[in-house]
């Protein structure tokens, strides 16, 4: 029998950083396989069955958790969850501590979100387990650029030479860093697009265009990855209100109508309705935001697929 | 290594006529019976298979699916890495129907095994049988006979039974390997 045996250049998913375009193309075939898997009458394959996978989020997620969570009970891994909030980390246990008594539970891989940048590269260090991050602050969130990715792919066929603009708050967005470095290394040219305030000053250096006028991004992509305010992470006054933000940056059916060509529009959510997009937009046929949660539990199950697959 | 040819040019080609002619006896029409090649290699077989048994019966309907088992296998993370999965297509409901499961060689039968779980994904079958091209006898690691055997064949674990075919490989043909001895 012909066996085509391949793997990920890496034992942790901690970042698009990390991966090569092979690794991105193998994760998508993955993906491909399993997306087939889910649309069957019986959703489940035994492969992660002797697996323990324990999802730490120290921040709050819906879709992320509920992704991830779906994606391993598809695979028939064993999981069990954890909210910071409802837990001993608020008597002051440290991360290290926390995770590794987690780990003498035999536990084998962790999925972790967590607010600050390179906690995952932290505890890769640290602990002995397979670490995928699920968002670390405002660095990276690998699976989400995968899936953003992996839906433009399906849209258009392929990734290579498509424009798109990632647009609203790039400063505090951690899916704006991991759909750069995705987009790029698949061949996409990429712009960000912004108040001033909030687009990181040094962007440029990671080759993407810079555009502060949301007219002429959207006359040039052909994909529009609309994101989210962070008032959460936003500890000054960025802008001086979410009306202005919205009258300048929020994308409607208007704006959408009077381009001379049709774009998609993602979003990664949670969607603002009516701040950054408008419900019109949100729900047009221009839009796959809901493609890209379907697609999220297929990618998410090849990333768990080919990481555990790695033999210790 | 020494290739030794079992099976090839037209003894090849009755070897896969007798085949279909066997479950043309159990199967009748092919109403009620769909066939199921396991991805990679057992795909070509089947699809040879079913276009032989159109050609038999060309007023009947002949199903074939592919059906990969790469989530299903038992050995997973007791290899280098994870195996790529190749596609499943089965465009039809096997639910009350007798599956032909088809494979080109048949050795320790956790293949078939695997293939069976992946297989139950999709219904319950009213019957289950294994057509294989190649039996290597006396290997089995589990309870597993074929129904419809094209060769049998008395082989050593370190030899291997290769299955070239037209389509893939441009000859039909069946070649035992074994290491060149010292």
């Amino acid at each position: 029998m012909a066996e085509n045996n391949q793997k990920l250049s890496t034992r942790h998913l901690l970042g698009i950083k990390d991966l090569n375009e092979n690794d991105i193309q193998l994760i998508f075939e993955t993906a491909d396989t399993f997306k087939d898997v889910l649309n069957r009458p019986i959703k489940k394959v035994p492969s992660l069955r002797d697996i323990t996978i324990a999802n730490i989020f120290f921040e709050n997620s819906t879709r992320t958790r509920l992704s991830f969570e779906l994606a391993q009970k598809r695979l028939s891994a064993d999981t069990v969850n954890f909210a910071a909030s409802s837990s001993s980390v608020s008597k002051g246990e440290t991360l290290i501590d926390t995770v590794n008594n987690i780990l003498a539970m035999k536990v084998d891989m962790v999925v972790m979100r967590h607010p600050y940048p390179g906690a995952g590269v932290f505890l890769s260090k640290k602990v002995n387990a397979q670490i995928v991050n699920a968002g670390d602050g405002a660095h990276e969130h690998p699976t989400q650029a995968l899936l953003d990715a992996f839906s433009i792919r399906e849209k258009y066929g392929d990734v290579t030479g498509k424009k798109v603009a990632i647009i609203g708050d790039v400063l505090h967005s951690r899916v704006a860093l991991s759909n750069i470095l995705c987009l790029q290394k698949l061949g996409a040219e990429v712009m960000v697009c912004g108040p001033t305030t909030l687009i990181p000053k040094y962007i440029k250096s990671l080759g993407v265009k810079v555009e502060f006028d949301l007219l002429k991004a959207l006359n040039w992509c052909d994909v529009a990855n609309m994101l989210r305010i962070q008032l959460e992470r936003q500890d000054i006054k960025y802008f001086p209100s979410l009306r202005e933000y919205s009258m300048l940056y929020g994308l409607n059916k208007q704006i959408l109508d009077s381009l001379d060509k049709e774009i998609t529009v993602m979003h990664p959510g949670p969607i603002n309705r009516g701040v950054e997009i408008t419900s019109d937009v949100a729900d047009s046929k221009q839009s796959i935001i809901l493609e890209q949660v379907e697609n999220g539990v297929a990618i998410r199950m090849a990333v768990l697929y080919l990481l555990a697959g790695h033999k210790d | 290594m020494q290739n030794l040819t079992l099976l090839d040019g037209q003894k090849f080609q009755i070897t896969i006529q007798r085949l279909c002619h066997q479950l043309i006896e159990n199967h009748n029409d092919f109403s009620n019976s769909v066939i199921l090649g396991i991805q990679p290699r057992g795909i070509l077989l089947s699809n040879r298979i079913a276009s032989e048994l159109r050609n038999i019966l060309p007023e009947a309907t002949i199903l074939n699916g592919n059906l990969d088992i790469t989530f299903f296998r038992d050995d997973f993370r007791r290899r280098e890495g994870p195996l790529v999965p190749n596609s499943t297509q089965i465009d039809f409901i096997i639910e009350g129907k007798k599956v032909i499961l088809i494979d080109d060689v048949l050795w320790t039968g956790r293949t078939i095994r695997s293939a069976m779980d992946a297989m139950l994904a999709f219904g319950r079958p009213e019957k289950v049988e294994l057509l294989v091209l190649v039996d290597r006898r006396f290997s089995r690691h589990l309870p597993i006979e074929p129904d419809y055997i094209g060769i049998q064949v008395d082989s050593i674990n370190s030899q291997k039974v290769l299955v070239t075919w037209k389509e893939a490989d441009q000859e039909d043909k069946v070649i035992l390997l074994s290491e060149a001895a010292d």
